[in-house]
Order: structure tokens, then C-alpha cells, then sequence
């Protein structure tokens, strides 16, 4: 099958412009499918509640915005629902966001330095015992770790929040792969400088591995923020919850008289945080998709 | 395989691995030995007692047809977002990889969905279709559409599929892309002035040199649409109207965790396992074979 754009030369000008467009439209209607919902949003955080359910709500901006994410931020009560006030949600979302990225990481680079600098008894057991966590997302064993956590006395805890995702066999796999790629000679030159194990790790392995620390912590920050099954299991009091979890708590039955004004604002403000991170940090972010999938 | 030189301590590798193995061991092994344990037993309603029964929890689910219908959702759900979702990325990658203006403009607006939480996705596509308050989901209605995917099976399982493939398509689209530019362009340009339509340049060489990414991202999106689509289900049908958007994720969370079903929920987990384990063999099987030079 030929298409138009077989016959376009690069002398005659007016049909390539007019081909040219086409990838800008499907592009742009591309972006506004992915805009939409986000604007929309944006809309029904800065309306009243009223005019949000009587399904009136305009197509731009009102002016309740402030007092919308006033009253959502500091509150814990709408006209219409209770909710846990929105600073210590997505205080509780941060600190199991960065637990959960950092923790990730470093126990991941700890476990990669010894798989791939040592030799020692049962290796390759405790680097398959790591490679198996990735075939046992929490959703498969659901009850069992709830357990473990519950006997623990770890509900409605930071560290039950945190602690049982924070094994990484994705990380440690980068780690590992990437330490492979450190030339032998570094290694020989510390080691006759006198360098033990702990200091070439600190001194050279550390700094090596920035961009790679970097590009991971976008990635698990993202991760940890968004969780979603596990807090909803491990937290019960209001004083634990995560924003996400928040917002579909506050939906409760989605019902139209509801305080929709202030379930918006939550939503966008629980959705700055990752999205600021994609955004500022794209360069990282794309390498550390990229890498940590292959 | 490891690294030529190597540090020779004794304990300290050990110390190293110490924390992630603790990790996994306490909250992946142990609960994942528990679900299968469990599953092969049968609890009296306090716990105290157990008896083993081989594969009758097995038998019980895989024969209700209730769970036969959960599994024909959980496909059609599945297949259909891992379709959806794989394709728009591939034709968004391939306009926005064309040397058009602004292709970087439009990488940054395409990938920042991946910032957003599967629930959070899925708040945003509730309060644009709801039939009462939703700026669509009311012009459905006035348009004579009969719309409410809070009753309507159908459009309940379409509502999960849009939003889930919505969230899904910046993923694929930055995995397309990266793939994108690492073909050559000598190739493209040569079949380029040999006469080949841009339809089927991409068909004969764009595609066929993508297969591995696509294979990647299709084993990828399995993964995602079984599990962590979970927050997209929760938030925004419950599972229903009564099990129209059930997927076998659900289904193991309602039984175990609301239903406190222990046999059949564990059962279920271990079908579950199965499900992961296959994926992740069939990934890093093909993945490593680079599938379209086989």
C-alpha cells in the first residue's frame, strides 16, 4: 500500500508541510486525552461543592480555589464528609515514599557490593533467594504478610508501611550489573594502596554510582508514593493514611452531593509530588526506567 | 558470573547481604510458604485447627463458577489493556520520534501520566464520566446515551479498561521511544529512497526491529493489568456493579482480607504465583534472546 506522503519530494514544498501537520494533530489530540482529566480536575478544585453537584461545573477555573485547598489541607471535616486533613497524608505518603526509595537502595547496592565483590559460601543461593521476591508481588501473598506484620505489632506503623516493600530484586540486579562494569585495575590499585573492602565501597563504588542512585530514586520514590494495597491493609487510624488512599476514602460511594471541591484539591496536591519528580528530574527518570527494566 | 579481583573478607559479605535477605526472608518467603501451606489445609473458624486436604481448596475454586467468570474478566480486562495500551504508545512513539518540531515538547507532555498512582488515574476518570456530575459522563446522558457505568456492567468493565490503559500508555510510549531511536536510520533512509511508503517502511523494518521491546512491554503490561491495577478497581467500581469488574487481584483481596476466606483466598494467591512465575521465566527466557534475531 502506498501512501500520500510516498510521493513527496523534498523540492515540492506544499505537500510536505501540509503531510508534516498530521503527526502535530494526532500528537496534540494525543496530549489532550492525557491534559484533559488533569485539567478537569484542576477546574473542580477551584469551584464550590454545590456547583460541582449539580453537575453545573464550567469548563474554566472559578475562584474557591484557596479556600478549597485551605480547607482540605487543614481540616479534617467538609460540609458533607470526615477526612484525615490533607498536610498529614501526604506527610505520611512522603516518609513512606522516601523510606521506601532510599531504604530500597541502599540495602539493594549493600547486597549487590557482596554478590559481586566477594566469593564466599552460599552466594549464589542468597542472590537467588533476592531474584525470587520479584516473582512474589505482595498481591500473591496478601493475608500471610499482613500476618507477619500484625504478630510483629507493626499496624499503623511507619515501619509496617515501609519494611515489607523494601526489598529490591530490580536494584539489586542494576547494582550488580553495573559494579560488573567496574575495570579490575581500580580494584588492584586500592587494594595495593591498602584500601580494605568498606573504604574502596565508601571512596570509589559510592561516587561511581551517582546517576545510578539518582535515576532509582525517581523511580522508587514514584513507586512508594503511589502504593495503594499494601496501606490500605497495614494503616486502620486516620493518623497513618496515605494521601491516595485518602482521596478513595473521601469518594467513599461516589455519590453527587459530596464535598467534590475538596476530594479535587486532594487529588491534585497528591499528585504533585511524582509528577514534580518526572518533570524535574525526566533525564534521570527515563534512564532509570529504561535501565532498571532490562 | 563475577567479577576477576575480588576483596577476600570472611564475615563481611555476610553483613552486607544481611538486611535484604532479612527482609525477603521474613516478609516474602515466609508469607509466600504460609499461602501455600494454606492452601493445602482446611482452618476451623478460630484457627486452632488445621487439617490437610491436598488440593481440595484447588478444586473448590477452580470449579465455582463464579471464579471461572472472575478469570474470563480478568482476560478480557487484560488482554484489552495490554492492547490498547501498547498501541497508542507505538503510534504516539513512532510521530514523536519523526523529526518533527517540538518532538521534545511533546515526549514531556506524554510521559508524566507515569507519575500518577493507578488510583489517582482512575479519580480523575470518575469525576469526568459520572453520570451526574461528569462533564462527559452528563453529555453521554444528554446525547441519549443511557450512561452509568455504576449500573451497567459493560460500561463499568470499559470505565477500569480506559482508565488502567490511560495510565499504562506513557510506560510503553517511553520504552517505544527509547527503542525507536536506537534503530539506525541508515536503514529507514536506504528503504526511503528504494521507493518504500512510510507505511511500509514501517511494517518491514520499523516494527520487526521493535519486537523486542514490544515482546518487553506486552509481558510488562500483563503484569500490570493483573496486579497493579488493583487501586484502578478499588477506587473506582469496588469490583462491581456486583462482579462486572472482579479480576482475579480483587477477587483475592475481597475473599481473604473482606470475606476472611483463608483456604480459598490462599489458593488462589498460589494460582496467582504460577501466574507471576510464568511471566517472569517467559520475560527473562525471551528477553535475553533478543526475539527478533531468533
Amino acid at each position: 500500500m502506498r501512501t500520500d506522503e510516498s510521493t513527496f519530494d523534498r523540492n515540492t514544498g506544499r505537500r510536505r508541510s501540509v503531510m508534516d501537520l498530521v503527526p502535530h494533530a494526532i500528537l496534540m489530540l494525543g496530549v489532550l486525552v492525557f491534559a484533559f482529566p488533569i485539567y478537569m480536575t484542576l477546574v473542580g478544585s477551584t469551584w464550590d461543592a454545590a456547583t460541582i453537584g449539580r453537575g453545573n461545573l464550567p469548563l474554566t477555573p472559578g475562584g474557591e480555589a484557596w479556600a478549597n485547598y485551605a480547607a482540605a489541607w487543614n481540616e479534617s471535616q467538609g460540609t458533607r464528609i470526615l477526612h484525615t486533613p490533607v498536610r498529614i497524608m501526604m506527610w505520611n505518603s512522603l516518609i513512606m515514599a522516601l523510606v521506601i526509595a532510599l531504604g530500597k537502595i541502599a540495602i539493594s547496592i549493600l547486597s549487590a557490593y557482596a554478590v559481586a565483590f566477594f566469593r564466599f559460601p552460599l552466594r549464589m543461593v542468597f542472590f537467588w533467594l533476592i531474584f525470587i521476591t520479584l516473582m512474589l508481588p505482595v498481591e500473591v501473598r496478601i493475608i500471610p504478610t499482613y500476618e507477619v506484620v500484625a504478630n510483629l505489632g507493626l499496624i499503623d506503623t511507619y515501619a509496617g508501611l515501609t519494611i515489607p516493600l523494601i526489598a529490591s530484586a530490580t536494584a539489586t540486579l542494576l547494582f550488580r550489573q553495573f559494579f560488573l562494569t567496574i575495570p579490575d585495575e581500580l580494584v588492584e590499585a586500592a587494594k595495593i594502596d591498602g584500601a580494605g573492602a568498606v573504604r574502596f565501597f565508601i571512596d570509589v563504588v559510592l561516587p561511581l554510582s551517582r546517576t545510578n542512585i539518582a535515576a532509582l530514586f525517581v523511580i522508587l520514590f514514584i513507586y512508594g508514593w503511589n502504593q495503594y494495597l499494601w496501606p490500605l491493609l497495614v494503616t486502620n487510624s486516620g493518623n497513618m493514611e496515605t494521601v491516595v488512599i485518602g482521596i478513595t476514602k473521601m469518594i467513599g460511594n461516589g455519590e453527587a452531593a459530596t464535598d467534590w471541591n475538596l476530594i479535587m484539591a486532594t487529588t491534585v496536591l497528591a499528585m504533585l509530588p511524582p509528577v514534580a519528580v518526572v518533570v524535574l528530574m525526566q533525564r534521570w527518570f527515563v534512564k532509570g526506567l529504561v535501565d532498571s527494566e532490562k | 558470573m563475577q567479577r576477576r579481583v575480588i576483596f577476600d573478607n570472611k564475615a563481611l559479605p555476610y553483613l552486607l547481604l544481611a538486611p535484604q535477605v532479612a527482609v525477603t526472608l521474613v516478609f516474602f518467603i515466609w508469607p509466600a510458604a504460609q499461602a501455600i501451606w494454606q492452601s493445602v489445609h482446611l482452618q476451623d473458624a478460630f484457627g486452632l485447627r488445621a487439617q490437610f486436604v491436598w488440593f481440595e481448596n484447588f478444586e473448590a475454586v477452580l470449579t465455582d463458577p463464579a471464579y471461572i467468570d472472575t478469570l474470563r474478566i480478568t482476560l478480557i480486562f487484560s488482554g484489552s489493556v495490554t492492547f490498547l495500551s501498547l498501541s497508542v504508545a507505538l503510534g504516539l512513539a513512532v510521530l514523536a520520534d519523526a523529526k518533527i518540531k517540538g518532538a521534545g515538547v511533546y515526549k514531556t507532555l506524554l510521559i508524566w501520566p507515569y507519575a500518577l498512582a493507578p488510583a489517582v488515574a482512575a479519580v480523575l476518570w470518575m469525576f469526568i464520566f459520572n453520570p451526574e456530575i461528569g462533564v462527559l459522563g452528563r453529555a453521554l446522558n444528554d446525547l441519549g446515551f443511557n450512561w452509568d457505568y455504576r449500573l451497567n456492567d459493560t460500561q463499568a468493565l470499559l470505565m477500569v479498561i480506559l482508565a488502567a490503559s490511560w495510565k499504562q500508555v506513557s510506560y510503553n510510549f517511553i520504552f517505544f521511544l527509547a527503542g525507536l531511536q536506537a534503530i539506525p536510520r541508515s536503514v529507514l533512509e536506504a528503504a526511503s529512497i528504494d521507493g518504500a511508503s512510510a507505511v511500509r517502511r514501517f511494517w518491514t523494518i520499523t516494527f520487526p526491529l521493535l519486537s523486542p521491546t514490544t515482546f518487553f512491554l506486552l509481558v510488562v503490561d500483563i503484569v500490570y493489568a493483573f496486579f497493579e491495577t488493583f487501586g484502578t478497581i478499588h477506587a473506582l467500581t469496588h469490583g462491581g456493579p456486583g462482579r462486572a469488574t472482579e479480576t482475579l487481584i480483587f477477587r483475592v483481596y475481597q475473599d481473604g482480607v473482606v470475606n476472611h476466606d483463608l483456604g480459598a483466598s490462599s489458593a488462589q494467591s498460589v494460582i496467582l504465583m504460577v501466574i507471576v512465575i510464568g511471566l517472569t521465566a517467559i520475560q527473562f527466557r525471551f528477553v535475553e534472546r533478543k526475539v527478533h534475531y531468533s
